[in-house]
């Protein structure tokens, strides 16, 4: 059986729509460079190891995974920061988009300020390349706040809301080593109307825009 | 690594003054003064490596990066230092993660700086010596070597380093790959290191990451890496 094909998805927005928190060229490289790359080595990794399990050939197909595990993140993590991401003019971008989740936010952690200072905190102490995300809990279906190091994600159990990119690519053409104003600026450009669609809807749903993409 | 902590001020100017200045003891001697790791001066202007690095890189990489390792691991030592001092061992325990990386990426970042050399000057080229000797044996070639760095430099997942190494217990070179700052320890020696995080070379090549791992050969100080091979 030939196994699925993933296809990049288009950005429900323009380029320069984000500036300027996040500048064009790096939504340009970032979407049409950094993301095409993972699910062109997903593809890859997944026909060799669709080829070696059709044959028998456990051990090609195993030594796929990590690839799959790899390149299957990143294809995950950035169709759902995308998604997660509004230019700061439209009224998704606005915290009052997500009654449900800010109430939530306000009973776990205080208030959104608080909120926000805690995941500041977390996505500055990430070592290396990563990602920080609000979650809801599989089982109590509590928020927190996790980080993942470089395209891991979040696939078991949680439900991912809100991701922030934390790999030098996402910032760096215009933030240079000064990260936490990269930290600052993308609260302009949430997407809490997203948020709040992934917080209420089903867990399976978050992730249509895998599947609306092959 | 305590011995880096202890070079005493004779010795420093004794290194200071030589023309060839060991690894590691580099790092003792200018980077390590009375427990409190400094920023060591590059022996090249920033621009010295263009165009292969660029003088931008170069400038951020080690006056703004560098630096942040090195006060994160003067921080980390601190706060070990008070936690062990104040009888509280297990909070001295839980600031590892902070002293490796920290301390990590200031051991790296120094070894890095001085296994490169301007293509005008010592960077480029093929060893020569023992050392193309030891890379011949061990790899078959100069070219298989530069092959299978490409290749484990392309398989980083994320942020990391590779490395060239003397296993002292096998007594042969070996490539290695590290994830973030994690430093080449143990029984390995590292003699060249690369870095492949992505503020090395993002600024002039982008997703391109592959045209730097072709253009850093052209100025990697081969004369660094034979002598480091010397002491190892």
């Amino acid at each position: 059986m030939a196994p699925v094909t993933y296809k990049l998805p288009p950005l429900p927005y323009p380029y320069d729509a984000l500036e300027p928190s996040i500048s064009k060229q790096i939504m340009e490289l970032h979407h049409d460079k950094h993301h095409q790359t993972y699910i062109t080595n997903l593809n890859k990794a997944l026909e060799v190891s669709a080829t070696a399990t059709a044959s028998g050939h456990l051990h090609d197909a195993a030594a796929q995974l990590s690839a799959i595990r790899f390149n299957g993140g990143g294809h995950i993590n950035h169709s759902l920061f995308w998604e997660n991401l509004s230019p700061a003019s439209s009224p998704d971008a606005q915290p009052s988009a997500a009654p449900k989740l800010q109430a939530a936010i306000d009973s776990t952690w205080g208030s959104l300020d608080k909120f926000k200072a805690a995941f500041g905190t977390a996505l500055l102490g990430i070592q290396g390349s990563g990602w920080g995300w609000l979650v809801k809990e599989a089982g109590t279906g509590q928020l927190r706040i996790v980080t993942l190091a470089n395209q891991e994600a979040v696939v078991v159990g949680d439900t991912p809301l809100v991701g922030v990119d934390m790999w030098e690519h996402a910032y760096y053409l215009q933030y240079l080593n000064g990260k936490a104003a990269y930290v600052d600026n993308i609260w302009k450009v949430i997407n809490w109307k997203t948020a709040e669609a992934r917080y209420t809807e089903s867990r399976e749903d978050v992730f249509n825009v895998l599947k609306g993409n092959i | 690594m305590a011995t880096l902590f202890r070079a005493a001020p004779s010795a420093r100017a004794a290194l200071r003054a030589s023309s060839v200045k060991p690894a590691i003891a580099a790092l003792a001697s200018t980077s390590f003064v009375r427990g409190k790791a400094t920023l060591p001066d590059l022996s090249y202007d920033y621009g010295a490596l263009e165009p292969y690095i660029s003088a931008k890189i170069m400038e951020l990489h080690h006056k703004n990066h560098h630096q942040t390792y090195v006060n994160g691991l003067n921080s980390a030592l601190e706060q070990i230092g008070e936690a062990n001092e104040s009888g509280n061992q297990s909070k001295a325990a839980t600031l590892a993660p902070l002293l490796n990386f920290h301390g990590g990426g200031h051991i790296n970042h120094t070894l890095f700086w001085e296994n490169l050399a301007p293509a005008s000057k010592d960077g480029g080229g093929e060893p020569s010596g023992a050392l193309k000797s030891a890379i011949d044996r061990d790899f078959g070639s100069f070219k298989t070597l530069q092959s299978q760095i490409n290749t484990a430099l392309a398989g980083i997942q994320g942020s990391g380093w590779a490395w060239l190494i003397k296993d002292k217990a096998a007594g042969t070179l070996q490539v290695v790959t590290r994830a973030n700052q994690d430093p080449i320890a143990g029984n390995y020696v590292p003699l060249m290191g690369i870095d492949a995080w992505e503020h090395a070379y993002y600024l002039q090549y982008q997703n391109r990451k592959a045209e730097y791992f072709s253009a850093i050969w052209n100025v990697i100080n081969w004369k660094t890496v034979a002598s480091r091979l010397e002491k190892a």
